[in-house]
């Protein structure tokens, strides 16, 4: 049977509240949102906070807004309305090809963007789908607001720049015109890690060549996006020679272990294979798509 | 601490350490031993009871995070002597076997129908995708649930929710 340590309990009704709660409890504290990363890791012992601070009634963090050429999402957005989002679906289709697969639509009633990406597994989708997205992630302490890229966000494995006493309080993704994103992933039964996974945001110029590109691959090792596979798509006409070619450097770039999921050489031909079925998508919805 | 919730419609106070799980303080606190314990992990839905009238894991919700929310565990589902339509449905269709699973599945299939009435067959099947049976008779545990989906709760029974045909 698996128990946590003991610890304390607080709920924090605020953003505020949350700041002065941890504040008073110390660094043994964490923030704790849907709760199913880091209770797992409590129920295993890899955690032992001595306090939990609960935001689940913060509901200043729980909104998809659009703001101009920016689309916002509170951190305590939950799977489950990522998911609904019709608005997101529109903007950023990558976002529902992640959320489809990650988990299980049970665990998506629970889990949030802002815990998912403090989590900071380098298996999670989502930190994949706001890096090609070019997320911005807004963390708020006493002292003021950040705003962080993903790449400035995730420090490492299980390591993000959120100090003890802030919070990740919102996500923002910029809205282009003429762009397309689709994400994909293998796993070896419904709602596991990705063996690998692979997500493509793909922006077009007026003349049907690619003005900008990200790709970034889940669970293989590449800190950052595939540059070199981005840089061989830029400013060319999109079509499947390249893609092809994009698909081989990313996968010469990845670098992944052999574990459970898979051994090395597989893991390198899904890089391939799913980085090129990414771009194809993504180039489809970005020629459908006008309106930005 | 103390914890107060609603469950199964009646307002319940009972003290327990903020680590105890809400599948925990359901089945040893509570007593009502329908919710399963299975996995731990939150892989296998066996735990699942609806909180605010969504399906959660049980084993992955503190009960203090419970507190001040409604939970309907699977001795909520019947209304007296009346089974609820997914209830009646699991009979009807040989829903389960060695039913460790079924309560998980039940209140999973609940909820889905609240939120969709009319599912299709492809619907179900992701609703119950975070589910596991061992006896993997996903089958006729998918037929259950269109049986209920055919054979809604009367108004009175469903005490004012809104059924359509």
């Amino acid at each position: 049977m698996q128990i946590p340590a003991p610890f304390d309990y607080v709920r924090a009704s605020t953003v505020d509240n949350a700041f002065a709660l941890l504040e008073r409890h110390g660094p043994e504290s964490r923030v704790v949102a849907g709760g199913h990363s880091l209770l797992p890791m409590m129920k295993l012992r890899l955690a032992r906070p001595e306090c939990l601070v609960d935001i689940n009634d913060v509901f200043e963090l729980d909104f998809v807004l659009r703001d101009g050429d920016t689309l916002r999402i509170g951190a305590m957005t939950r799977h489950s309305t990522l998911l609904e989002s019709a608005e997101i679906a529109r903007l950023f289709p990558i976002v529902g090809d992640a959320e489809r697969v990650i988990a299980d639509p049970t665990v998506r009633n629970r889990g949030t963007i802002g815990g998912s990406l403090c989590q900071a597994d380098p298996a999670k989708d989502l930190s994949t789908v706001c890096k090609v997205l070019g997320a911005q992630a807004v963390v708020r302490g006493p002292a003021g607001e950040r705003l962080l890229s993903m790449s400035e966000f995730h420090r490492g494995p299980y390591e993000t720049a959120v100090a003890h006493n802030e919070l990740l309080c919102e996500v923002r993704i910029p809205i282009r015109a003429r762009s397309g994103s689709a994400y994909e992933k293998v796993e070896r039964r419904v709602g596991d890690w990705a063996v690998v996974a692979a997500g493509a945001s793909v922006t077009l110029a007026a003349d049907g060549t690619i003005d900008d590109v990200r790709i970034g691959l889940t669970a293989v090792g590449i800190v950052g996006t595939a540059t070199e596979a981005e840089a061989v798509l830029r400013g060319r006409h999109p079509g499947e020679d390249l893609f092809v070619e994009a698909g081989r450097l990313a996968a010469l770039a990845s670098d992944p272990v052999a574990d459970q999921r898979g051994p090395v050489d597989y893991k390198r031909h899904l890089a391939d294979e799913l980085t090129r079925r990414v771009l194809r998508r993504a180039t489809a919805r970005a020629t459908e798509t006008q309106e930005g | 601490m103390q914890i107060s919730m609603t469950v199964n419609g009646k307002d319940i106070t009972e003290e327990a350490e903020p680590r105890v799980l809400l599948v925990h303080f359901i089945r040893d606190v509570l007593r009502l031993t329908g919710s399963h314990r299975g996995c731990d992990t939150s892989n296998c839905g066996t735990c699942v009871v609806l909180m605010d009238g969504q399906s959660v894991k049980s084993c992955t919700v503190l009960a203090a995070m419970a507190d001040g929310h409604s939970i309907t565990t699977v001795e909520g589902l019947a209304s007296g002597a009346t089974l609820d339509p997914v209830q009646q449905g699991f009979m009807e269709e040989h829903g389960l076997q060695c039913g460790f699973c079924t309560p998980g599945m039940m209140l999973t299939a609940r909820a889905l129908l609240d939120n969709n009435p009319h599912p299709d067959e492809g619907e179900i099947r992701e609703a119950i995708s975070g589910q596991m049976c061992r006896c993997t008779g996903y089958a006729t545990i998918v037929r259950s649930v269109q049986w209920a989906a055919q054979h809604p709760a009367t108004q009175e029974e469903t005490a004012g929710e809104e059924v359509t045909a």
